[in-house]
């Protein structure tokens, strides 16, 4: 799925037992797309010996707490907001 | 002194209460004081970093297998380790699952 | 089993499990041996990475830091595209496949943070510090930065904005740190010499000019 700069978007607060890169932190918090870095291998298939393809789009999104949190989250655990 | 790892924290609104693993850190309550002594690395510790990166160049280990390899840690174990004794249990874990490594073969060279 | 020789004779053959060698080292040194034996890594590609590894260090980074402070038009690029404006300078950003330069200003102070391993730009800093590493920052980065800063001995005025950048995806990020006071005179290379490893990480600011003269 695909998201636009400025769109608020929410991380997945789905369990994942495998390998992932969304921190448990983020999980269920809205944030707001700062920009898309382009896409990548996906880590989650990578690690357990496949090529990572299809490839998954990797999106920097802020988050407020505060201070600001910037964190790199996969496509597939945002959700439009 | 460490603080045990909780699943979840209720007085954060954010958490969404899904259970975490070791080296999931971030937001975890800790009393515990950074220490700012620095140190380069031992001579081990380069090989070990170094052994990573033959075998990705190898083509036999990539760097997320490396990062499940560490994640898979028993919590317990995960925490007392250091940085680069968690590198070699995921080298090793991950070499005998795919069948690099025989079981036993490394302990027979200690 | 054969032991060859070829290479140059610059590293031990002691028995593995000599006084004085930790558990993990012996491990380290086991495991190498059998994996060059089994032909799965050759000893040559084992010696290029520490080769590589000792050769990084903050130095890289200072440098593009310091052509950003004299060099408006390079900062731009820097910020843009730290991989090509890198390689403007003859520096290789490393393997990573993202590497993003970001700005500090009056207003806004960022700090870096991998919390869920040790992401880090290494080609470009050296190795982490033990502390990046460590289970505390990495978990009170994101929780409660301006304690952590206050910690290094960074207070914050409160209106400015504190982005704490969690590096949890393959992009690597490294920090541009305002340029100190009365460094107008200086020459590049005087200015790298002030960019700590620490205010590239965004937990210091430089070293002052006064600071790095009394040294």
């Amino acid at each position: 799925m695909s998201f636009e700069q400025g769109q608020r978007v929410r991380v997945a607060s789905r369990e994942h037992r495998g390998h992932h890169r969304t921190p448990g932190y983020l999980k269920g918090r809205v944030g707001t797309v700062e920009r898309s870095h382009g896409s990548f291998t996906n880590p989650e298939t990578r690690a357990y010996g496949e090529s990572g393809l299809p490839e998954k789009e990797l999106y920097l999104v802020r988050f407020e707490d505060g201070h600001l949190i910037y964190a790199d989250i996969y496509e597939h655990w945002l959700e439009p907001q | 002194m460490r603080v045990a790892a909780v699943p979840s924290f209720p007085d954060r609104p954010y958490d969404a209460r899904v259970e975490r693993a070791p080296h999931d850190t971030g937001g975890r309550p800790t009393t515990e004081r950074i220490d700012r002594t620095d140190h380069e690395l031992d001579d081990w510790e380069l090989l070990t970093d170094a052994l990573v990166g033959a075998l990705g160049r190898a083509g036999v280990m990539n760097v997320d297998e490396l990062r499940r390899g560490i994640e898979s840690m028993p919590p317990a174990e995960y925490e007392r380790a250091s940085y680069y004794e968690r590198w070699l249990y995921s080298v090793e874990t991950i070499l005998s699952e795919k069948g690099v490594l025989e079981p036993g073969e490394l302990e027979a060279r200690l | 089993m054969s032991h060859d020789h070829d290479h140059p004779h610059d590293h031990d053959h002691e028995p593995i499990g000599h006084d004085g060698e930790s558990p993990a080292a012996a491990r380290a040194r086991a495991l190498e041996e059998l994996l060059v034996e089994k032909g799965v890594i050759t000893r040559e590609s084992v010696r290029q990475g520490i080769d590589w590894l000792v050769s990084r260090s903050p130095a890289d980074g200072a440098r593009l830091v310091a052509r950003a402070w004299v060099d408006p038009e390079f900062k731009e690029r820097l910020l843009a595209d730290a991989r090509e404006a890198a390689a403007e300078l003859g520096l290789n950003a490393g393997p990573s496949p993202v590497v993003m330069a970001v700005e500090n200003t009056e207003k806004v102070h960022h700090m870096v943070v991998c919390t869920l391993c040790s992401c880090y730009p290494r080609a470009l800093l050296g190795p982490p510090p033990v502390w990046y590493k460590s289970l505390p920052y990495r978990s009170r980065a994101v929780s409660e930065p301006r304690s952590v800063l206050a910690e290094f001995g960074v207070e914050l005025d409160p209106d400015v904005e504190l982005r704490v950048l969690d590096s949890t995806a393959d992009v690597r990020y490294l920090v541009v740190p305002r340029r100190p006071e009365g460094t107008g005179g200086m020459s590049e290379d005087e200015l790298a010499a002030l960019v700590t490893r620490d205010s590239m990480i965004g937990v210091a600011q430089p070293a002052s000019p006064a600071a790095a003269a009394a040294q």
